[in-house]
């Protein structure tokens, strides 16, 4: 269709929309903002006739690549240790893809504008292609790539592993609480928005530079998609931001959605561009660098910072003290030492840190080494199974961290950790601001104000409570995490694939039990408890225990 | 003289990190492993739906993490009235020292339905990338040929008003019926089948409307905007029009889905369509019509209700919850049967606008009852008393 025709088109099927005359649609998802019905424009001005066509071609050259990399043997070039980053991310990804397209019904009664939800509707199928798409390439790596481990398992095990609650908020953040908040604050004013970049153009840079040019076809391929949803949340948060009543609410999430996404996805995302790389040039941006240019530059200066006209209180501090976590508190390298230490509760392989990685580290962030430096050294020398236990249960001068009550990332940054006791259990946070999270935001009253639509955080959030006291055999049994000879771990310290290299059911039988570190904290008497959090706050960098007391 | 300056790249190298490079343990293990298949081998589509929507009764150990204001979070079972196997199982407790393991797979019987259609993202652009361009050459093709010339002039008005106010009907229960419901169900199985089904009846909304488009610009006489006047206050329409805003209504979603493919689409949807448009056009010189609303019966008819059918079939032969199951679809047999005959009954003074006649009134909704009851044998279900209203 011309582009003549499709705004002629596109005017006409603003008739379809109607309003009831006998029966409302039902109401199923409540939100505390209040919009007013207005006239207003589909951002996304997109017609069916020219949508479905446009899918297809996109999708003919995502197949075709797919087709090209297979003939082409792509394999012989991928890098593994980038490969086995992918067991997680390709885990993770499907999920908050399909939650997007379940969360826009949330708006439908919300945003009383019938024009608005021709766009969100077809954000809901845009939304269904990403995530079976990834699913696709997914099973083409399963089939494809030298270890199928861990693809195989993918969607039991970000299910049950020690980290895979991270990945699932930028999941299940999208479909509950107040419909607002969820589905549009969250999703498509800070997730879509911002940190998409990270996710969908930044990484896939880094999935080239491995060898591997499938990731990027798939993903800039659905970041096309993307593009067209900012709209629709563009579109609604100015329609929010009309009513002065919603200022008090906007701020508030904005502020749960920045520093929640911050935590989340700059924690996986920083991880595999940093640490599931080969490519050490020196000239190639870091995450840090990256994070700089597209969030930073693109999504807060060029996108928030306008909005203050309006009315909108842009949380600045939250997003100087995201920058300050990255650049100043190493929080990317400590999540990536966390995931590394924990290898074992994990189904993909970490590959060490060789002597070109640690001369990158220390150039792009200078002090890496001598916080970091010994710690992956030591992981190096306990990497294949020499009669010792795995690092998690070695002297190496690291301690286990407690775990962020919000947002499920450990309490890394030691000195920012902070405790609050909420319905009679002691819980522990990794900074001020998911503290506020969990104790004054996610509640039905906010600064006074009645909010009874405000969600709740629930689950059994900390993982290690569920196999507080087992044996590492047991958990590893229990998380279904072996391989088909019925002993070896899918998930291993190094990249060597020799069996006789590898991790087995029978080393980890040897290990001590493992402990919950909020089960011990709950045992604990106040005292205790104060002097727990006085001593983990010197704990750090690096996880290192605090200096002994002068 | 040219000068280059060195560009930094990348350096590829060669891994040998192929399938079968080496042997070792899980080296051939390349299925997806964590679900059972419905036949003997897993397909692509199950490959890439099932399990991407997790559930706490098996592998989610640590439950959901997001609830709504009253605690609830994910997707719960108890969004309908239905049952299947299993679901009165409580979710299993996880508490210190507990393991995460919850019930073996499937830990109970929603898990058991797969699509039909096996609709997932590349079947799903293909078809209705065919679909739009086949309708768009055969509107082309009459535009060119001069075909709406043929049309007598009472089908013009019967085509703007009555054509035009289906679009509408698609339009409300494609947004607010099943991408609604794409929230709802139990697994990722239901909710893409219903995403699917929503964007079906988006699609032919707008076909409808963009065909009115050209028959405007076309025909002089044609009036582009008597569609709106017609759904809004032509008491013909307003039984459909009322029962439609009641399918919306409905918190239950398997209720809707069910009244709204099992009951409504062969009483109201096919009656109007394949019992009177496609019966009526050729007569009154249009073999346009039938062919974009011919797009829309063929979703319904061979796809949309498949699937409904396999996800309905499953629940009135479930191994413990049958009889409830029916029981309830008795029910709501009861109360949409009685709502659609009459919104059909209403519908009845259209027959007689065109010039040239089409079967009468009565042998349609004949035909239609006796597809229905066809539907409902499908379904060991039986005719509702209120069929014969």
């Amino acid at each position: 269709m011309s582009r003549q025709s499709i705004a002629k088109a596109h005017e006409k099927i603003q008739e379809l929309a109607w309003e009831p005359l006998y029966h409302e649609p039902v109401s199923q998802y409540g939100t505390d903002y209040t919009f007013a019905k207005a006239k207003k424009k589909d951002p996304l001005k997109q017609v069916l006739r020219s949508y479905f066509p446009m899918q297809e071609e996109k999708d003919h050259r995502v197949y075709g690549a797919a087709d090209g990399a297979i003939r082409g043997n792509m394999f012989r070039q991928v890098e593994e240790r980038w490969l086995e980053w992918q067991k997680l991310f390709l885990s993770i990804i499907p999920l908050p893809e399909i939650s997007a397209a379940r969360a826009m019904p949330l708006l439908f009664r919300n945003v009383p504008n019938p024009e608005l939800h021709n766009g969100q509707a077809i954000q809901m199928i845009d939304e269904v292609r990403h995530s079976t798409i990834q699913q696709n390439l997914k099973r083409l790596y399963m089939n494809s790539y030298i270890d199928p481990a861990g693809f195989n398992s993918s969607l039991k095990n970000f299910q049950n592993d020690y980290c895979g609650t991270i990945g699932r908020q930028f999941a299940e953040g999208f479909i509950t609480g107040d419909a607002i908040t969820a589905a549009s604050i969250y999703l498509t004013i800070v997730a879509e928005t911002a940190f998409t970049n990270t996710l969908f153009v930044a990484m896939p840079a880094e999935a080239a530079a491995n060898g591997d040019y499938l990731l990027p076809t798939v993903f800039h391929s659905v970041q096309s998609d993307e593009s067209r949803h900012i709209s629709n949340g563009y579109a609604t948060l100015l329609m929010a931001l009309a009513d002065e009543g919603n200022h008090q609410l906007l701020e508030r999430d904005l502020r749960y959605a920045w520093w929640n996404n911050h935590r989340v996805v700059d924690a996986a995302i920083g991880t595999f561009i940093e640490y599931g790389t080969k490519d050490r040039r020196k000239d190639r941006e870091s995450y840090a660098e990256m994070w700089r240019r597209w969030i930073y530059d693109d999504y807060y200066r060029s996108y928030l910072v306008p909005l203050e006209k309006y009315g909108l209180v842009i949380p600045h501090d939250l997003i100087e003290e995201s920058w300050n976590q990255i650049w100043n508190k190493g929080y990317v390298h400590e999540v990536a030492q966390f995931f590394a230490t924990g290898w074992l509760a994990n189904y993909w392989r970490i590959d060490p840190m060789t002597d070109k990685d640690f001369e990158w580290f220390e150039y792009k962030y200078p002090g890496w080494y001598d916080k970091y430096g010994a710690w992956w050294e030591n992981y190096s020398r306990l990497a294949t199974p020499n009669g010792h236990n795995p690092i998690i249960f070695e002297d190496v001068d690291y301690v286990y961290p407690s775990r962020c009550w919000t947002c499920m990332v450990p309490c890394l940054v030691r000195e920012d950790m902070v405790m609050a006791e909420v319905g009679g259990q002691m819980r522990t946070y990794c900074h001020e601001a998911c503290r506020w999270t969990d104790v004054e935001a996610f509640r039905p009253t906010y600064q006074g104000r009645n909010t009874p639509n405000m969600g709740q955080l629930i689950g059994k959030r900390e993982w290690e409570t569920l196999y507080h006291g087992w044996n590492m055999a047991d958990v590893v049994t229990d998380m279904g995490y072996v391989r088909d000879d019925g002993k070896t771990l899918v998930a291993q310290p190094h990249l060597n694939l020799d069996p006789s290299k590898m991790w087995t059911l029978d080393h980890m039988r040897r290990c001590p039990p493992f402990a919950s570190p909020n089960v011990l904290l709950n045992e604990m008497t106040p005292e205790e408890q104060l002097a727990f959090h006085a001593d983990y706050i010197r704990q750090g960098p690096g996880g290192r225990p605090a200096p002994a007391a002068v | 003289m040219t000068t280059t300056t060195e560009r930094s790249l990348p350096q590829p190298r060669f891994t040998d990190a192929e399938a079968g490079a080496k042997e070792f343990p899980d080296s051939t293990a390349r299925n997806y492993s964590y679900f059972t298949p419905q036949k003997r081998k897993q397909t692509h589509y199950e490959d890439v739906t099932v399990e991407v929507q997790p559930d706490p009764r098996h592998y989610l150990s640590q439950g959901w993490l997001y609830g709504f204001a009253d605690g609830q979070g994910g997707y719960p079972l108890e969004w309908t009235a239905l049952k299947a196997w299993g679901s009165d199982r409580p979710v299993p407790e996880r508490f210190p020292g507990s393991g995460g393991k919850g019930y073996d797979w499937p830990a109970h019987g929603w898990h058991e339905f797969r699509d039909p259609n096996e609709e997932w993202e590349m079947t799903f652009y293909r078809y209705n990338s065919n679909v739009v361009r086949q309708i768009t050459q055969n509107v082309d093709s009459a535009r060119e040929t001069k075909a709406f010339e043929q049309w007598n002039p009472n089908w013009v008005q019967f085509v703007e008003r009555n054509v035009g106010a289906w679009m509408h009907v698609e339009q409300g229960l494609g947004l607010y019926l099943f991408a609604n419901a794409n929230r709802r169900g139990p697994t990722n199985m239901h909710n893409t089948a219903m995403a699917v089904n929503s964007m079906h009846r988006l699609r032919f909304a707008q076909d409808l409307a963009l065909y009115n488009l050209t028959l405007s610009d076309e025909i002089e006489a044609f009036d582009g905007e008597a569609h709106i006047e017609t759904w809004n206050s032509d008491p013909a329409w307003q039984g459909v029009r009322r029962v439609a805003e009641q399918l919306t209504a409905v918190d239950d979603w398997a209720e809707a889905v069910f009244a709204a493919n099992i009951v409504f689409e062969p009483l109201v949807g096919e009656l109007f369509r394949s019992g009177l448009v496609q019966q009526a056009a050729p007569r009154n010189g249009d073999y346009v019509t039938p062919t974009v609303v011919g797009a829309g019966e063929h979703d319904y008819a061979e796809r949309d209700l498949r699937y409904t059918l396999a996800m309905f079939d499953l629940l009135v032969n479930d191994k413990e919850f049958a009889q409830h199951n029916k029981d309830l679809m008795n029910q709501w047999l009861s109360t949409w049967t009685e709502r659609c005959i009459k919104a059909s009954r209403d519908l009845q003074p259209l027959w007689s606008q065109p010039d040239a006649k089409p079967p009468r009134f009565e042998d349609s909704l004949d035909r239609v009852k006796s597809r229905f009851s066809e539907i409902l044998r499908q379904l060991g279900l039986d005719d509702p008393k209120e069929l014969t209203l």
